[in-house]
């Protein structure tokens, strides 16, 4: 301000002085003009140009580390297929042992029934009496013409007599017969159903194996997508990498709540065995860092405790034996259960302080102690029940953690991964943008330096337009009337 | 080099050992209660206060319950002390134990002092509070705040209470009060300079005894 105060010429006034000001500074700014606008863009460029670079970098750091989180994520993805492939080929092979191996004997049963059904069958057949010999006697007779003879009578009736009954025992012979074979068939019954049941479970098993085979063909498709490094596959694996992540990160902070129960369940009666006035760093109780450290270590036996059953594979076991790996689940088991059992221990302790202070405050406060004269005692009881079974259980609860940890981990990287390409990404672009901004500020700052000695350059190219030598001038001298014409629309 | 993984368990334990924050956590609280004139009916109240003070301890902490009286700065006048230990069963006996000396100390006062040396008591729970070494220190001054002195006790000295803060309890009108409010706005007034020049580090007033909790709001 100082400066500009001693600038002025008249300081009563200020407007006169001003344009003085203009008028000895306009042919100065004029005669500079050229170094000027080359200072001005060697400026703005000094900004530009490693804003530029910085972006041009971003973009191709994002564009390496996209190109590797794909070849993490493709075989990651192989593998998962590979191993989910071998499982189910495993399926099938144990399903072929198990249900297939005693297909020869299904296969005797079924014939053996079949064959003894149609035995039966044959049995069951019905047979049609033989026609009587007498029938033809009977046709004989009714040849012989109706006479007045009575003998003839005699005889006609005899024979209806005898037909009548001999047709009743044919009848009763033949409903005999029917009901046996009747028997027969009902004696089917077990047979057919015998059969029914071994073709449903043969119709089982085939669909079983259909059902895996089906599995196996959408893998191994699966893996020629992920082998071919489709977009489609690395897509899908991304999406489910993302899905696997939201869940396992929900899972973790169910357990965190757990664990942040168990927490409080231990740390009053912890303070008790550590010292309450002890402190570790800052505000930190000991008595905090305690039941912490429990709890964490309920975790680590937890994690042992699925890695050596095989559920999860954080650690690189494989090169253990059975009989290690056996040793490793019976000992974190072991300690797990011990530490369960301490947090029994500490639920009672910490009911037993709880009590203890309910009953000094009650003291303090001039009412009546409770003594345990309560009519319901055992309802009191339930409380601290409560605590010992939380204590016991929270414990093997958190050993299951090791799940969606193992899940949360291997996705962790695609998902971080990719956030942080996305991150790269943006960076680059607001590099890019801040480049490009400042680029713009100095061409607009040379059209305002432009803009402030309009007269002198309107006036030059009046005169360059008039005179003939425009046209002999060399590129260099003509370069800032050119530069005019070129920007003067934007300028004037 | 694998052989020496032992030495990291030890290294880490080593670590936090030296980490152990050395700084006192533990809160000492001086309790001046008045027992001048007619101000020593208001014991029932400062019982209150000290079974909820008693409630509200914990291990590591100190209390000191001391009478304000015509001259209060000496050990004679603490009619109850005791820091807390570290077993929770212990601390209950050493509460109930601190709870009926104040409640014999009720019983026995018969009558009032006949001058109020707040300055003494506040020296005296000021030397108290710092022997003790607690990390947060503050003193109660159960009173009407209104300090008499014999012409013979001398008080008018500037006084060190760095690290300290003070809170006055139940500070109860006077008749001359109600007449002119003003002079128990410039009593208070008066005190809390008179706190915040000697270096304590807060000045609070606390009148409803059924919100005691607000002695330890912001304890840190």
């Amino acid at each position: 301000m100082e400066i500009l105060h001693a600038l002025i010429i008249w300081p009563d006034k200020l407007l006169l002085s001003l344009l003085a000001l203009l008028f000895i500074a306009v042919p100065i700014l004029y005669g500079a003009r050229q170094a000027m606008h080359s200072l001005l863009q060697a400026m703005f460029r000094a900004v530009s140009n490693p804003l530029r670079l910085l972006s041009r970098w971003l973009f191709k750091t994002a564009e390496v580390l996209h190109e590797r989180n794909r070849q993490v994520l493709l075989a990651r993805g192989r593998e998962e297929v590979s191993h989910s492939i071998v499982k189910e080929f495993e399926r099938v092979t144990n399903l072929v042992d198990r249900d297939l191996h005693g297909y020869p004997a299904l296969q005797r049963k079924l014939m053996d029934e079949i064959t003894r059904i149609e035995e039966e069958f044959q049995k069951c057949g019905e047979v049609p009496p033989p026609p009587p010999e007498w029938t033809k006697a009977v046709a004989a007779i009714a040849k012989i013409k109706p006479s007045d003879d009575g003998l003839v009578e005699r005889i006609l009736e005899d024979i209806s007599n005898s037909i009548e009954e001999i047709y009743e025992r044919v009848i009763a012979e033949y409903r005999d017969s029917s009901k046996r074979r009747h028997n027969i068939l009902k004696n089917f019954m077990p047979f057919w159903r015998s059969v029914d049941r071994t073709l449903k479970k043969v119709d089982k098993d085939l669909t079983g194996m259909q059902q895996s085979a089906a599995k196996i063909d959408e893998q191994v498709e699966k893996y020629k997508q992920i082998h071919a490094k489709s977009e489609k596959a690395e897509h899908s694996l991304t999406s489910s990498s993302t899905i696997l992540f939201v869940i396992s990160l929900l899972a973790i902070l169910i357990a965190a709540g757990g664990a942040f129960v168990n927490f409080w369940l231990i740390e009053r009666p912890m303070a008790a065995m550590v010292g309450g006035s002890e402190y570790i760093v800052g505000d930190i109780q000991a008595s905090y860092l305690a039941a912490m450290v429990i709890i964490f270590f309920e975790t680590l036996m937890g994690l042992f405790l699925m890695e050596s059953l095989g559920y999860t594979h954080l650690f690189p076991l494989n090169n253990i034996n059975n009989r290690m790996r056996r040793w490793l689940v019976w000992i974190s088991f072991s300690i797990l259960l011990i530490l369960a059992g301490v947090e029994v221990a500490l639920a009672v302790m910490r009911d037993m302080i709880i009590s203890a202070d309910v009953a000094l405050k009650q003291e303090l406060a001039g009412g009546a102690v409770m003594t345990g004269a309560v009519a319901n005692a055992w309802a009191l009881n339930i409380p601290k029940a409560a605590q010992m079974i939380l204590g016991f259980t929270l414990p093997f609860a958190l050993a299951f953690v090791a799940i969606p940890l193992e899940y949360l981990i291997h996705s962790g990287r695609t998902v971080f991964g990719a956030l942080l390409v996305l991150g790269i990404r943006g960076l680059g672009f607001v590099m890019r943008f801040f480049s490009s901004m400042v680029r713009q500020i100095g061409k607009g700052t040379e059209y305002l330096y432009d803009a402030i000695i309009f007269l002198p350059l309107i006036i030059e190219r009046a005169v360059l337009n008039r005179g003939p030598r425009q046209a002999a001038l060399p590129p260099g001298r003509s370069g800032g009337m050119a530069a005019l014409s070129k920007q003067g629309e934007h300028v004037l | 080099m694998s052989r020496h993984y032992w030495m990291i368990p030890l290294l880490a334990v080593g670590l936090l050992v030296s980490c152990a924050d050395q700084r006192s956590h533990a809160q000492a609280i001086y309790m001046l209660v008045d027992t001048s004139g007619t101000y020593s009916q208001e014991l029932d109240k400062a019982q209150r206060v000290v079974s909820y003070l008693l409630g509200n301890m914990k291990s590591g902490d100190s209390l000191a319950v001391a009478r304000v009286k015509s001259r209060s700065f000496s050990e004679k006048d603490i009619i109850a002390k005791v820091t807390l230990s570290k077993d929770p069963m212990q601390i209950n006996n050493q509460k109930r134990a601190f709870a009926d000396k104040v409640g014999t100390f009720k019983a026995d006062l018969k009558k009032g002092s006949a001058y109020t040396d707040i300055t003494g008591g506040i020296i005296q729970a000021s030397e108290f509070l710092n022997e003790t070494g607690a990390g947060q220190k503050t003193i109660l001054i159960f009173s009407d705040m209104q300090e008499e002195l014999d012409y013979k006790t001398v008080r008018d000295f500037p006084i060190n209470l760095q690290g300290i803060r003070i809170i006055a309890l139940n500070v109860t009108k006077l008749t001359t009060d109600n007449v002119d409010p003003r002079r128990y706005l410039g009593r208070l007034e008066w005190w809390e300079k008179r706190a915040r020049n000697a270096g304590a580090t807060d000045w609070r007033v606390v009148n409803d005894l059924e919100h005691l909790e607000r002695i330890f709001k912001g304890r840190g």
